[in-house]
């Protein structure tokens, strides 16, 4: 063993571990994490968040390192979430905003990663309106890492992470609780990661909402027969009051107004009258059930404004929790060779 | 090749006894002292060395946990390493803490630990009790209170073992080919 | 177009498949001046001194293959390929003829632009090429092009394909014409409002991709309406690129009741589905890793599930459907390096269309002498009685002629394509089966790994 790894004898074990163990490039989604990787990043998170609570919020573990948030959609709080997260662990942290629109295609988004690429950037934190925009980067980038921030209506990983590591934080467990997911999940980025982090993690997923925004033909079984699709466990339950039964979450989604025009949704009153997430719905669901809505809110639609602010709501929490997990993302990216 | 034990669970209890008087020898008594221990089997010898304190000077001594991988200086040449907890539950302000640790080798462990104390405060000193120094140090950092000098060749491997952790209570060389 | 051939070639010794006549037998084949004298069985008596010998014992011959769809992009579009190199493609692909859609730019919707393609194809073709004429003028779907000015210029079929013709009036005026004129019009069925901004096929892969789908219905419905104009007009429609399982049926019926249907499944329908989007099939690019949303798999029509590839091998096999098209699309790869929403649909095929319909023969699925019967006489019968002469090794006719080894493993490199057109997702895939040689009226145009 050569010196280097003699330093820290508590650190043999993990490092035997972490030889055979391949170091993660980049985080595009949840589905290639395995549970003991999704414990990892939660148990991080645990000592990130306590940096968070330190008066001087800073350490140097990312000295010298740079971030670069590419974002090609609008977004506050998770740019601004990442930058801190970055910063506080004494990276250098640069944020590009880019225009989304379709005239300007994708190329540019090759070219300007290569660019990034070529200035020596050791992150990139992307957010895209095309699904699958990060991919193109991993697939082309080698010497950059790729986190994923959003991309169209496929993956938010960073913020599946966090909701796993709140709900852990408030239940203490994942494994065996029962997350009912309400909503567009058709169209969630932040669902679709959220199933499969949950799903990982042994929990039970219910999917609520009108079966116009329910991604069902992705639940069904692939039609090879030596695969199982790793999402059958997932139920769909169009009735909210059913769905509510036993739960221990309810994450509500936001419900954006386009879908009513694109012809998914009769009407927005009749969304309300029969997916808004209310006190009284509430009521069957566990008594210590947990509320959660990755923001930003329509209070009054998918959720009713008291419940939203009310003690069981968990929202705030999320996003300092946001803070820690994407620190430690950050810092597993960034830290180890090959 | 077979291990070979340097301490056994005796050796590590007087040893702890020992450094024990020698801190409040040294300190003439707790006043100010606060125990903090680096992870992770320096967390448990920190948490014994205080009971010891306490014990034989009949008051409490506080103990804080200190996590050190986000202060390290060679995030880059390894796997990151899990984050621990660090706990801080007292101002280290004008106090004299005392730093604990397993095996002091290269001295860099201390050195983020001294960084990392520096986030928290500014004590009033900051002393090094060690279980086993065994040599080689690469940096200018030495031990106030050992537990036991090993002279080791570099590639050795020194294994720790502590009852909180491995259910036993050992040092031993290991060989490197292991 | 192709000098004499003076020289006498015996091709000694191969497995000679020729569909239209129902040979599948070892022997030999003598050709003088660029037309077949003999086949099958040739005493020896009959095999002048000065003949040259290619020897092809444990290989297949067969006629030249005939791909009666694919895309040259000359004029306007030489970045992506040109008539030269289509052919040089084409060639190794062991296509002896090729017929070439007219999305080009300008398109080939009168006469002159037809006249262009022959010139181009006569001055750098290395295989015959016939051009397809527009259906509409300027392909804008609007108003019919002059088809007969069309036809006496030498267009073998009508189609505006890239497109489809939306307009069931014109599609039906369509029909009408070129029924007169004895050509078929090929429809790219696409259900225009139906497939939105669709960019693979509806299912549970676009799903969990977060992609919009193209749900089956798009081009079902469309063929569904042009088998009832077919009906009604009598005139002959040939159905490009099926790709769905339902597709299957429709033709099989409309057959049954005598309406003049064709239709062509291109190599990748045949073989590869959306799962292939997923990542993780052939080796992938750039960082060696294989990641998903890689947009060498976007193509029009989409990739479907294996119901649909099963099906459509039935289909094939059974001869519902008449013939094995490629839809060579080349594009230009930086094209390609974006996501997968903005990216072109098309797959440069020539190259790796008989390895990849060679699948089905190592399956199981169908006899090789079905297969080159789908790549040769199928295509002749789709374009009409005056190809029967290209698609046939029989006594007298041109020496058009392929030799392929059909258990040659080989790896599929891009950068080896004769087509500038690098864009396949079978990169780094290995195929079974390979072109040796391809021989247009009896000389050789591609030969020993080179284009001659």
């Amino acid at each position: 063993m050569s010196l280097l790894n003699a330093i820290e004898t508590e650190a043999q074990p993990q490092i035997e571990a972490a030889a055979v163990r391949k170091r993660r490039r980049h985080v595009l989604d949840l589905d290639d994490f395995s549970q003991q990787e999704i414990l990892e990043v939660l148990e991080s998170a645990e000592g990130m968040s306590e940096v968070l609570h330190r008066d001087i919020k800073k350490v140097p573990a990312l000295r010298g390192r740079v971030v670069v948030t590419l974002f090609y959609e609008a977004s506050t709080r998770t740019r601004i979430s990442f930058e801190e997260a970055g910063k506080i662990l004494s990276a250098d942290v640069i944020n590009m905003s880019a225009s989304g629109s379709s005239t300007e295609k994708g190329e540019s988004l090759l070219n300007t990663g290569l660019t990034i690429q070529a200035m020596g950037v050791d992150i990139i934190v992307i957010r895209h309106p095309h699904s699958g925009a990060p991919y193109l980067l991993a697939q082309h980038l080698d010497r950059v890492g790729i986190i994923n921030a959003g991309d169209g209506i496929h993956a938010h990983p960073t913020q599946a992470l966090l909701d796993l590591y709140t709900v852990k934080e408030k239940l203490g467990r994942l494994e065996g609780l029962k997350i009912v997911i309400v909503g567009d999940v058709l169209h969630s980025r932040v669902a679709r990661s959220n199933i499969w982090g949950f799903v990982k993690m042994g929990a039970q997923v219910i999917l609520c909402g009108p079966s116009t925004l329910l991604p069902l033909d992705m639940l069904r079984p692939s039609g090879n027969d030596d695969q199982d699709n790793p999402l059958a466990s997932v139920q769909v339950e169009t009735n909210l009051d059913r769905a509510l039964e036993g739960a221990d979450v309810v994450m509500a989604l936001r419900l954006q107004a386009e879908r009513q025009n694109g012809g998914f949704l009769p009407s927005m009153r009749e969304y309300i009258r029969r997916w808004q997430v209310t006190e009284a719905r509430l009521s069957r669901a566990n008594p210590d059930a947990l509320v959660m809505h990755p923001g930003p809110m329509n209070e009054g639609i998918e959720i009713s404004s008291t419940l939203a602010h009310g003690g069981r709501s968990v929202i705030e929490q999320q996003v300092t929790n946001g803070v820690a997990i994407r620190m430690a993302l950050l810092y597993h990216l960034s830290a180890g060779g090959e | 090749m077979a291990d070979r034990q340097i301490m056994n669970d005796q050796d590590i209890k007087r040893a702890l006894a020992r450094v024990a008087h020698e801190i409040l020898e040294r300190n003439r008594g707790v006043e100010d002292l606060v125990i903090v221990g680096i992870h992770t089997r320096g967390v448990h010898l920190a948490q014994r060395l205080a009971s010891n304190l306490s014990e034989f000077e009949g008051s409490e001594v506080p103990v804080a946990n200190l996590d050190i991988n986000l202060y390290r200086d060679d995030v880059k040449s390894r796997m990151s390493p899990r984050i621990r907890p660090t706990r801080m539950p007292v101002d280290i302000q004008g106090k004299k803490v005392v730093l604990v640790d397993d095996v002091l080798f290269t001295g860099r462990t201390v050195r983020a630990a001294m960084d990392a104390l520096n986030d928290f405060g500014r004590p009033q000193q900051v002393q090094l009790a060690i279980l086993l120094d065994r040599g080689h140090r690469e940096l200018p950092i030495r031990a106030d209170y050992v537990g036991q000098n090993v002279p080791t060749a570099p590639d050795e491997v020194v294994r720790v073992r502590l009852i909180e952790t491995d259910g036993i209570d050992e040092v031993a060389i290991v060989r490197a080919e292991e | 177009m192709f000098g004499l051939a003076p020289d006498t070639i015996l091709i000694k010794g191969p497995r000679i498949i020729d569909p239209g006549r129902g040979v599948d037998e070892v022997g030999d084949i003598l050709i003088r001046d660029g037309v077949i004298l003999a086949s099958g069985t040739i005493s020896p008596d009959d095999i002048p001194e000065d003949c040259r010998v290619v020897e092809a014992g444990g290989l297949v011959a067969s006629p030249g293959f005939i791909d009666i769809h694919c895309h040259l992009r000359e004029p306007g579009y030489e970045y992506k390929e040109t008539i030269a190199a289509g052919t040089r493609a084409a060639a190794r692909g062991g296509f002896t003829s090729i017929c070439c859609m007219p999305n080009t730019d300008p398109p080939i919707d009168n006469s002159a632009m037809v006249e262009f393609i022959r010139q181009r194809a006569r001055d750098e073709g290395i295989v015959r090429v016939f051009p397809i004429g527009c259906v509409t003028k300027g392909r804008k779907g609007k108003e019919l092009s002059e088809m007969e000015e069309l036809a006496v210029a030498g267009v073998v079929a009508f189609s505006d394909d890239g497109d489809p013709v939306e307009d069931p009036n014109l599609m039906r005026l369509a029909l009408t014409y070129s029924s007169d004129l004895g050509l078929p019009v090929t429809n790219h069925c696409q259900d225009l409002s139906l497939s939105r901004n669709g960019v693979m096929a509806e299912g549970r892969v676009a799903t969990r991709l977060g992609l919009p789908g193209i749900p089956s219905a798009v081009e079902e419905a469309m063929m569904a309406r042009d088998i009832a104009l077919a009906e009604l007009t009598g005139g002959r429609i040939h159905l490009a690129h099926l790709s769905t399982a339902g597709s299957v049926p429709l033709v099989r019926q409309a057959r049954e009741r005598g309406i003049p249907v064709t239709a062509e499944v291109c190599p990748h329908h045949l073989t590869i589905t959306d799962e292939w989007v997923l990542g993780g099939q052939a080796t992938g690019t750039g960082t060696g890793e294989s990641f998903a949303y890689d947009t060498l798999t976007k193509v029009y029509p989409p990739l479907r599930g294996q119901q649909d590839v099963n099906a459509l091998v039935q289909g094939l096999a059974e001869g519902v459907i008449d013939c094995i098209a490629t839809d060579h699309a080349p594009h230009e790869l930086i094209s390609k390096l974006v996501t997968y929403q903005d990216a072109p649909s098309g797959i440069s095929a020539l190259e790796t269309a008989l390895g990849s319909a060679l699948q089905l023969v190592h399956g199981g699925h169908m006899s090789l002498i079905t297969l080159v019967e789908r790549m040769t006489v199928g295509p002749a019968r789709v374009l009409g009685a005056s190809f029967d002469h290209l698609s046939t090794l029989a006594p007298g006719t041109t020496a058009d002629i392929v030799i392929f080894d059909p258990d040659l493993e080989w790896v599929v490199d891009p950068n080896e394509f004769q087509s500038m057109g690098k864009n396949t997702p079978l990169q780094g895939a290995t195929l079974k089966g390979q072109v040796v040689a391809t021989m247009v009226q009896g000389r050789f145009v591609y030969q020993d790994g080179a284009v001659v």
